[in-house]
């Protein structure tokens, strides 16, 4: 009696720790996927920003036309990306092709001073720290998700149940965090 | 980082169990000397019961009105809003509230009792001093306090803080009035033992706000720390704290919307400019000397 009694407790417990690291599986997913939802709310602000911006800098820069097509091209590629890791590739692109349009706007004085382009200038700023801080949680989140499916005991729930790591948010060249070197 | 904000977390949690077990011994020593005993106890007890409930639930709101800042739209303050939606995501906050104080001097500080109905309030000054890295830096901090609900820990330390003044007041009041009716009443009862508690209490009464100042100050010292590290923890660039930290201590101007009650909020004592430094002053300070907050970030 008393060896049944210990193993009802012994068997009872497990599956209170089995119950506990499933739902904690599926807590860190459910973050996941808020995360990258977030990720896609910036971008989408992005992307609606980039016209605007495009058609402000073309008021005074006409001749500037291989900045426009570059720049459009490339948003035009984020917008159509497909998996996390086209669209980490695509977004590099975008961000490389807008600096150069940022470069072009530091030859036409008149531009700089324009109400409206000093407007996109900061909402775009700002929605770019938003991608950035966005995609910081989302990896934060996945790689909770990730460790929480390879460390013991929970590796087991989660090869039970067919979870699956999730991918990373990558951009190659930490353009937005680097200090900023200035030259003279 | 982690390990830095574990032990900060721990000294905090240990600072404010101390706090309770003062406040403790206060009311206890409270019935004892008093002629009141229980009656008085459960008096004094409903009336710091009845403060407290008031300042905790208002305490915001008080916060705001007495250091001048004002509510403002994303329209008026685009930058800064942009800065606070960021690092709200970064921390997986809602976003905070902007309150604006118009003042030049830079500084800034969070106010709220939970994350949802968080505010965070800067001066016109700290906009125009600093860049964006450094700006995110100081947005950062703020949201960690948020975060770890130091706001709602220094409220609640400034309650507690409130009930010993109180509390202290009393017993001295009770001394000057009450003592003379009750020896009178307990004429022939027990000598020297009750004028050794008396004096005790005595003691007590008038350390007790002293105590209780220090005590809440260095709560507001640790959680400064606290702070700073998690908030490079969002940004991931101790350097940009730093850097704004370095700016806004060097920064010679006074804000004149904070006094000594609302000091310890703020990101860097807006009182600096009107003392001195030297020993006496950095244990009784709202605020860790900015040099070992700025060689602590630089360290990360």
């Amino acid at each position: 009696m008393g060896a049944f009694i210990l193993l009802l407790v012994l068997v009872g417990g497990l599956a209170v720790m089995a119950i506990g690291m499933y739902n904690s599986l599926i807590t860190l997913r459910n973050r996941c996927d808020n995360g990258w939802s977030q990720i896609d709310v910036q971008l989408r602000r992005r992307y609606d920003l980039i016209p605007n911006l495009v058609e402000t800098v073309k008021g005074y820069a006409k001749h500037e036309s291989g900045v426009f097509e570059k720049v459009t091209l490339a948003r035009a590629a984020a917008v159509n990306a497909q998996t996390v890791k086209d669209q980490g590739q695509a977004e590099n692109v975008l961000t490389g092709a807008l600096k150069s349009l940022f470069a072009v706007a530091e030859n036409y004085p008149e531009l700089k001073a324009n109400q409206n382009f000093l407007m996109l200038q900061e909402e775009l700023a700002g929605t770019e720290s938003k991608v950035a801080y966005a995609r910081q949680f989302y990896n934060d989140t996945v790689m909770k998700f990730n460790m929480r499916q390879q460390v013991f005991p929970s590796n087991i729930i989660a090869n039970m149940f067919g979870f699956k790591p999730r991918e990373y948010f990558q951009i190659e060249e930490e353009v937005a965090k680097g200090p900023v070197k200035v030259q003279f | 980082m982690y390990e830095q904000i574990s032990r900060n977390k721990w000294k905090s949690v240990a600072l404010v169990v101390f706090f309770m077990a003062f406040i403790f011994v206060l009311t206890w020593f409270f019935e004892y000397v008093t002629g009141w005993g229980k009656g008085g106890l459960v008096l004094a007890v409903v009336v710091a019961m009845g403060t407290a409930a008031v300042g905790y639930y208002s305490s915001d709101n008080i916060v705001l009105g007495i250091s001048k800042a004002r509510p403002v739209t994303k329209d008026e303050y685009p930058y800064l809003y942009n800065v606070v939606e960021g690092l709200a995501i970064a921390s997986g906050l809602p976003t905070p509230k902007c309150y604006v104080i118009d003042d030049t001097a830079p500084n800034a500080f969070a106010a709220g009792r939970k994350p949802e109905t968080a505010v965070i309030c800067v001066t016109t000054g700290i906009l125009e001093k600093l860049n964006r890295v450094e700006l995110e830096g100081v947005i950062a901090h703020e949201m960690s306090h948020i975060k770890n609900y130091d706001v709602r820990l220094q409220t609640l330390v400034v309650v507690m803080a409130g009930i010993v003044a109180l509390l202290s007041d009393w017993m001295l009041r009770s001394f000057m009035w009450g003592g003379g009716r009750r020896r009178g009443r307990d004429r022939g009862g027990s000598g020297g033992g009750e004028g050794l508690m008396i004096l005790a209490g005595l003691a007590l009464a008038i350390l007790s706000p002293f105590i209780a100042t220090i005590i809440q100050l260095a709560v507001s010292r640790k959680r400064e720390f606290l702070a700073d590290a998690s908030g490079a923890m969002l940004t991931r660039y101790p350097a940009g704290l730093a850097s704004a930290l370095r700016k806004i201590s060097a920064d010679t101007e006074p804000l004149e919307a904070a006094n000594k009650a609302t000091a310890h909020l703020y990101i860097v004592n807006p009182l600096k400019n009107l003392k001195g430094g030297g020993g006496v002053n950095r244990l009784f300070s709202t605020h860790p000397p900015i040099e070992e907050r700025i060689a602590a970030l630089e360290k990360m």
